[in-house]
């Protein structure tokens, strides 16, 4: 049997449309900017705007100024674009009625992700840069959230000061610096430029030892933004054998269930070729397996 | 008016790509089958009428070339529709009612294989607002399907399930090509193609031509012992924006169903042409079809989906199981456009 | 036939090579008003809508009746659409016709159009398909040999073509709604330069945009006018593009469409029992091609009749009064236009380009290569 031919063959064609009084008004205005819808003899606003309503009435010809915002009357999200869909990353396609209007556009929505879409969800109307004189001109929608963003970027240099910084570079030994106020006997870690209770400086730094109790703890569960975690964890409070207020760090190698207030812990410590000037050294505490502290010894610290 | 009756149905088996045949040799076999059938040749034939769209090969006049699949000498009284094929039956039913002839073939064919369909079907939309975003066929019956879950009226558990049966129903069916006891679970696993519809949800695409011979009074009772009567047949359309319909009803099915004369009597089947899962339930809502009917003993779309064909293929599936006897009344379907915009309705009833 | 089908209603754009002032919907949206408001009708009164183009590739939207569902006021109505190639217009004017002569419906809008400009027209129609040489370089090359064999077959004389351009363009002076409005002379004809030998430059059609509507009644609605247009018979007859012993210059299935709708409307002798007729002559020569094909001149004489002059307006057999597709050319509407024409004639409505008493006029269409027809004859009497 003879092989079946075939040969790929491509229709294209650029077609000059003229575009009428109405659709030609609302596009030249999209490239302003301007954002058009017109009225029916029954009072309706169409955007986009067309030469005749649903029931073959002509529209007035009237045209009102839009705000270019809306609301999603339906959506589909598309993970895998096709080559003449308007993006080439995910998006949604959607039924837009804009503000003031009685009908619906269909556009895209860029939203990031399938999950942000949701019918009655607002969105507002993302301008091309380039135009070209068509409904490509509106280049898409984007989400309007209920809060106004406040991004925050600020670039500061950090001194840590004095006290936090021998906190540091002990650290970065491998200890655990506090310091002592001279006349109340306290010993804090990190140290402080003045104990909480006398106002004296806690200058003399000593060492405390890497183990403690775990006085209290929480188990983290939720996400939010920021979070370099993945939830569920524990985040505990620790007041190490020799220190006097506790230093908080995340609690492993046990299962969540098993924590207990009072229960003693040690550091488990990154390589020592990774040390920094960072409690990031230490990855986490984890149980010695010694007997638990008794209430009373730590109950002060809750 | 007339009684017009089917009296023959033939068909290729749709599947994924018939790559040996060009526009005759799709045509050729059917016609002639459909009017072997009732011992017709096209020399007994009043009037013939043919559905296909230029789109599917790419080539303007295509359906020219199709006549060459036809005996057309002497020359023939002929016609054809940019439109599926059911529409070409309906032009013929039209004719039929002159009463200068008495017999009519109809025929349809399409070649779904050579071309992005989907993205074919981008051209339907309004060329200003909608054609330049690239909406594809899929997308915008994801829009509908939407609006489906939205208005409560669906899952995508109802949709799975529409598709389970369809497909479920084609292993019967010879001339489908997917066909199966397919898992709802796994369905609803699938990734989105275009959400909510996933894979499974939209119709395959598929190669086939079709054909029917159409005939009246007396001579339909000479040419097949149980004819299918067209006792009513309509159709009607909606505004074109989907910005501005309803989409999770159909309107337009509603009243050709009525004026066709649906609700009139008991409906033992329907062939309805839904080509997405969640159609199947609007059409059902629009024209009153409920548990009793049975839906797509053939698979409907949803098993076979052979563009420009799928609908005649309705009208012929409907009218096989009443020329069989296994029918007395039966409703036959197709739709035309953007999220059923364009909708005929027949029914078929045997004596 | 169950009803007698009058047309009651007759628009048209001004056709021009460019309506850029116009969408689409504003295209169509123009020659159905101006239809409804010569039958005194609103969009209301219509129950069904037959339109009819050429291949949607002319305007890059597919099904355009869908999209154009809301200019023709079509929602919860049924709306159709034919597509026969070149004879298109004329095809759905029948279509349109058998809804009412069949009693599907009482009242139907029938309308084609074509908006060329947005396209091109020779792209179109000169696709480059695989494994096919691109041979075909716009209608005009397909036609060009056809013509040839008529002129050698008929010994015709080589001035026949460039009168039939002279004629029809003398004739679109007269029509206000035609593209093409060209005085020229025989001198000026014949020197224009050859295209597709022997076919010249203005011995070939203009390409349009333009559409046509009519409103189709039965019986009941013909008397909301005093001079409804009878459809007293149409025909379509179609052959294959190629086979053994096909002749293309005096095709098979011309002679057979035309005999049936003279049988239909009980003519005999087309000279005689015709007064004028609405011809589709894209190029000069079909006109005296097809005054042999339809019965006005036995085979070989056609182009006799075009030299004596007896198809202009006032001599024996006035063809194409309107200026024809020589002067217009929307392809989807040409064969509309050419039947309503011929209904304008009847009706006494055709102004500066009527024929004298017109009683009886045929409507012609023709497509693919020289392969479909459809005809119709319209009469002032019931």
């Amino acid at each position: 049997m003879s092989e079946i031919l075939s040969a790929p063959y491509v229709l294209e064609y650029t077609y000059t449309r003229s575009t009428g009084p109405v659709v030609g008004r609302f596009l030249e205005s999209l490239r302003y900017e301007v954002l058009e819808g017109v009225k029916t003899a029954d009072g309706r606003v169409l955007c986009p705007p067309l030469e005749y309503d649903e029931d073959g009435e002509p529209t007035t010809g009237e045209f009102v100024t839009l705000r270019p915002s809306g609301t999603v009357k339906s959506w589909s999200w598309v993970q895998e674009p096709r080559k003449g869909h308007p993006f080439d990353r995910p998006f949604a396609w959607a039924l837009i009625q804009v503000d003031g209007t009685d009908n619906a556009m269909v556009h895209a929505v860029d939203a990031g992700k399938a999950k942000r879409m949701r019918t009655g969800m607002r969105v507002r109307l993302r301008w091309a840069d380039e135009k070209d004189g068509t409904i490509r001109d509106i280049a898409c929608f984007e989400p309007i959230a209920p809060f106004t963003p406040g991004p925050v970027h600020l670039e500061y240099d950090v001194n840590p000061g004095e006290h936090y910084s021998a906190y540091l570079r002990g650290l970065k030994q491998g200890k655990l610096i506090g310091g002592r106020d001279p006349e109340a006997g306290n010993v804090y870690v990190p140290p402080r430029g003045a104990d909480p209770m006398t106002g004296n400086p806690t200058s003399e730094y000593v060492e405390v030892a890497d183990v403690g109790v775990l006085t209290t703890f929480a188990i983290i569960r939720i996400p939010f933004e920021g979070q370099k975690l993945t939830p569920p964890y524990c985040f505990g409070a620790i007041v190490l054998d020799g220190a006097d207020s506790p230093i908080y760090h995340l609690i492993s190698g046990v299962p969540h269930d098993e924590i207990r207030m009072g229960m003693r812990v040690k550091a488990k410590w990154k390589p020592q070729d990774q040390w920094e000037t960072s409690l990031e050294n230490i990855l986490y505490f984890e149980p010695t397996g010694e007997p638990d502290a008794p209430f009373d010894s730590f109950k002060e610290h809750l | 008016m007339r009684d017009v009756a089917i009296v023959s149905f033939s068909q290729l088996p749709s599947v994924k790509a018939i790559d040996a045949a060009d526009e005759p040799e799709l045509v050729q076999p059917v016609t002639s089958d459909a009017m072997k059938q009732v011992g017709l040749t096209q020399d007994d034939i009043g009037f013939t009428c043919s559905g296909s769209t230029d789109y599917l090969p790419g080539r303007p006049f295509s359906f020219v070339a199709a006549v060459d699949g036809l005996k057309a000498w002497p020359p023939i009284r002929e016609s054809h529709v940019e439109m599926d094929g059911a529409f070409a039956l309906y032009e013929a039913w039209v004719r039929l009612m002159h009463g200068d002839i008495d017999t009519a073939l109809v025929f349809s064919f399409g070649k779904s294989s050579l071309g992005p369909v989907p993205d074919v079907l981008n051209l339907q939309n309004d060329p200003y607002y909608v054609q330049p975003l690239g909406l594809d066929s899929i997308s915008a019956a994801a829009l509908q399907a939407q609006a489906m879950i939205d208005a409560g009226k669906a899952t995508e558990r109802d949709f799975a399930d529409v598709v389970a049966r369809n497909r479920r129903n084609a292993i019967d069916n010879p001339n489908a090509h997917i066909k199966g006891d397919f898992s709802i679970d796994e369905m609803l696993e699938e990734p989105y193609i275009s959400s909510p519809l996933r894979k499974s949800f939209c119709p395959p695409l598929s190669d086939s031509a079709a054909a029917i011979v159409l005939a009246a009074g007396d001579t339909a009772k000479k040419l097949a012992k149980k004819p299918a009567w067209i006792r009513g047949i309509d159709h009607r359309t909606e505004p074109h924006a989907l910005g501005q319909r309803d989409l999770t009803a159909s309107p337009s099915a509603k009243l050709a169903a009525e004026k066709a004369g649906v609700g009139k009597g008991k409906v033992d089947v329907a062939e309805l042409h839904a080509p997405f899962a969640h159609q199947e339930i609007i059409l059902r809502e629009a024209m009153g079809l409920g548990d009793e009917v049975s839906i797509n003993p053939s698979g409907g779309a949803l098993a076979a989906n052979s563009l420009m064909t799928a609908g005649l293929i309705r009208f012929g599936e409907a009218a096989a199981r009443i020329l069989s006897g296994d029918a007395n009344r039966a409703v036959a379907h197709t739709t035309n456009g953007v999220c059923l915009q364009h909708n005929l309705v027949a029914v078929l009833e045997g004596e | 036939m169950a009803e007698q089908c009058a047309v009651i209603g007759i628009g048209q754009t001004k056709h021009r090579e460019s309506r850029r002032d116009l969408s689409i919907p504003g295209l169509v949206r123009d020659a159905a008003l101006r239809a409804l408001q010569d039958a005194d009708m609103t969009w209301k009164d219509i129950d069904s809508i037959v339109i009819g183009t050429a291949p949607d590739m002319f305007e890059g939207v597919m099904m355009p009746e869908l999209w154009l569902s809301d200019a023709l006021g079509a929602a919860g109505k049924p709306i159709f659409r034919v597509h026969t190639a070149g004879s298109v217009g004329g095809s759905t004017a029948v279509v349109a016709s058998h809804l009412v002569q069949g009693g599907v419906h009482e009242k139907v809008l029938t309308l084609a159009f074509e908006k060329q400009s947005e396209a091109n027209a020779m792209w179109a129609l000169s696709p480059t398909i695989p494994f096919q040489p691109q041979l075909v370089a716009g209608a005009g090359g397909y036609f060009a040999p056809l013509i040839r064999s008529y002129i050698r077959r008929s010994d015709a004389h080589p001035d026949t073509g460039c009168m039939v351009a002279v004629k029809d363009r003398q004739h679109g002076m007269l029509n206000p709604n035609a593209h093409l409005h060209l005085n020229q002379t025989l001198e000026q004809v014949k020197a224009s330069p050859m295209l597709w030998d022997p076919i010249r430059f203005s011995e070939t059609c203009p390409s349009s945009d333009g559409a046509v509507a009519m409103v189709l009644v039965s019986e009941k609605h013909a008397g909301r006018v005093k001079n409804p247009a009878w459809v007293k018979g149409t025909s379509v007859r179609t052959e294959r593009t190629f086979f053994a012993g096909r002749d293309q210059v005096n095709p098979a299935a011309g002679k057979l469409c035309a005999k049936d709708v003279y049988d239909e409307a009980g003519i005999r002798n087309p000279l005689k029992e015709i007064d004028c007729a609405e011809v589709y002559v894209p190029f000069s020569w079909f006109e005296p091609m097809w005054l042999e094909n339809l019965g006005f001149a036995e085979e070989g004489e056609g182009w006799k009749m075009t030299m004596e002059g007896k198809t202009k307006i006032g001599d024996e057999m006035p063809w194409n009064m309107s200026g024809g597709v020589m002067c217009t050319n929307p392809i989807g509407a040409s064969g509309m236009l050419r039947f309503a024409e011929a209904a304008r004639q009847v009706r006494g409505t055709a102004e500066r380009h009527q024929v004298d008493g017109a009683k009886v006029a045929l409507g012609h269409a023709y497509g693919g290569g020289s392969q479909f027809f459809a005809m119709w004859i319209v009469s002032s009497e019931r």
